[in-house]
């Protein structure tokens, strides 16, 4: 059984003529790393916010462990899932290790095993907790706030990550080691991740599988080298090519 | 003035415990109600706009007219007093409570919508704390608007330092226009100046 299933998805945003998410069906499986490429309104974001309830689809349904998620309470829907945004989006009244485990004390965990929980995330996220866990959100640099945001995402040990462009504020250099890293750390984990983008390199690097996406369509969604050997369409061949020919640049100049 | 308060301290006492009296009455019911309507107002952009446009009317008519016309209803006294001022404060309350809540750190508020918070945990764990400086502020012009409006409130036998002003307005005394005067000012300029230092510390 797939973990996340999209079935004839369609969501239209009453400002706009035509449908943000066209008609989109996938099947993701347990344990892949699926990225989702894009250029900005091709409805990327929005598939994404469909599947914890952000959104609700205006047609067809998306199932979450087999289950049709319009008969869950989103807010038990959303803390079965984790979700990371591009702005992170840290409670800035809060200390690193309040935001980490802000949804444990709603839910009325004993102290000692949030603050384990918060320095076991710290370190796995590679943050030294007795450094990290009693600061604010603004001493730290864009790169630290987003392995923060990572850390919240995984409090709750979910099987599904969501994380919507969680590297695309951040610069290249960091952005790269974060990658890497974030990689290593998923091999131990094991999650099911959903990982939306708009940087090709990104999508294929970290991608198993990649859904390319323009328009609310879904175009492609295959591993990357079955994608860069046949591509589905003319939009999904010239993405390839521009990413070609941004590599020829950095030949040509060496 | 001091002769006049040594001669006659139960004149001058008597309406300023009045009058802190009717300001702190009138904080503590509108507080309780801006609150309620804000929890209200945040469930909706309608009731929002509903709420505001209709204390931005009242806050609109001229207090000597409302108190005037809550006589006929709830007669001279402390009650219509407490009812005006309480108006007032609507508007001031819930206008500062809502654009401060509404207007506290998005992103954050998305995040927590995102992580699995209920819309009322978002309001209590981000909103409300985020927000604390414009709820200050809304709160702080509430007490000195009512301390100002409370004084006209003698008009309709309400007491409080208003007494001694229509009193030595009407007898030309100028001690009793004199304390009047400099208690109720001083009252709200001394209130003003301090809550405006807690609310730069917060």
């Amino acid at each position: 059984m797939p973990i996340i299933q999209y079935d004839n998805v369609c969501k239209k945003f009453d400002n706009s003529g035509r449908l943000a998410v066209d008609h989109v069906s996938a099947q993701i499986e347990k344990g892949e790393f699926i990225t989702i490429l894009g250029s900005s309104g091709c409805g990327k974001t929005t598939l994404l916010k469909l599947t914890n309830r952000l959104y609700d689809p205006d047609e067809g349904k998306v199932l979450v462990d087999g289950e049709n998620i319009a008969n869950v309470d989103p807010v038990a829907l959303r803390r079965r899932l984790g979700y990371v945004i591009q702005q992170v989006g840290l409670f800035p009244h809060m200390t690193i290790r309040d935001n980490i485990t802000v949804i444990p004390q709603l839910m009325k965990w004993d102290k000692k095993r949030m603050d384990e929980r918060a320095d076991e995330l710290l370190t796995l996220v590679g943050l030294a907790p007795s450094e990290y866990r009693d600061r604010y959100p603004h001493q730290l640099s864009g790169g630290q706030q987003q392995r923060v945001g990572l850390a919240r995402a995984l409090v709750l040990d979910p099987e599904i990550l969501l994380m919507d462009e969680p590297f695309g504020a951040i610069d290249a250099i960091t952005r790269l080691n974060l990658q890497n890293e974030f990689m290593k750390i998923q091999e131990g984990l094991g999650k099911t991740i959903l990982f939306v983008t708009h940087d090709i390199n990104e999508a294929f690097k970290l991608g198993s599988r990649v859904m390319v996406m323009n328009e609310g369509k879904l175009l492609q969604f295959d591993t990357p080298a079955e994608i860069v050997k046949n591509p589905a369409d003319s939009f999904v061949r010239s993405l390839i090519e521009a990413a070609r020919s941004q590599e020829e640049f950095w030949e040509n100049v060496r | 003035m001091i002769e006049y308060l040594k001669r006659h301290p139960e004149k001058v006492i008597g309406p300023l415990t009045e009058h802190i009296w009717l300001v702190l009455v009138t904080l503590v019911i509108s507080l309780a109600i801006a609150s309620f309507l804000t929890v209200l107002a945040m469930r909706s952009e309608k009731v929002s706009d509903l709420l505001n446009n209709i204390f931005s009317l009242v806050y609109s008519v001229p207090s000597l007219a409302l108190f005037a016309l809550l006589i006929p209803i709830t007669g001279l006294g402390r009650t219509s007093a407490v009812i005006v001022l309480t108006l007032y404060n609507q508007y001031l309350l819930l206008r500062n409570f809502t654009t401060g809540l509404r207007e506290a750190d998005p992103v954050a508020c998305e995040a927590a919508k995102g992580i699995g918070m209920t819309d009322m945990q978002i309001l209590t764990r981000i909103r409300i704390p985020l927000a604390r400086k414009a709820i200050f502020a809304g709160i702080r012009l509430a007490i000195v608007s009512t301390v100002g409006i409370a004084t006209i409130a003698a008009s309709i036998n309400a007491g409080g330092l208003g007494i001694l002003l229509f009193e030595g307005l009407r007898t030309m005394n100028i001690p009793k226009i004199l304390w009047g005067s400099v208690l109720s000012a001083g009252m709200a300029v001394l209130l003003n100046a301090v809550l405006k230092m807690v609310e730069e510390k917060m």
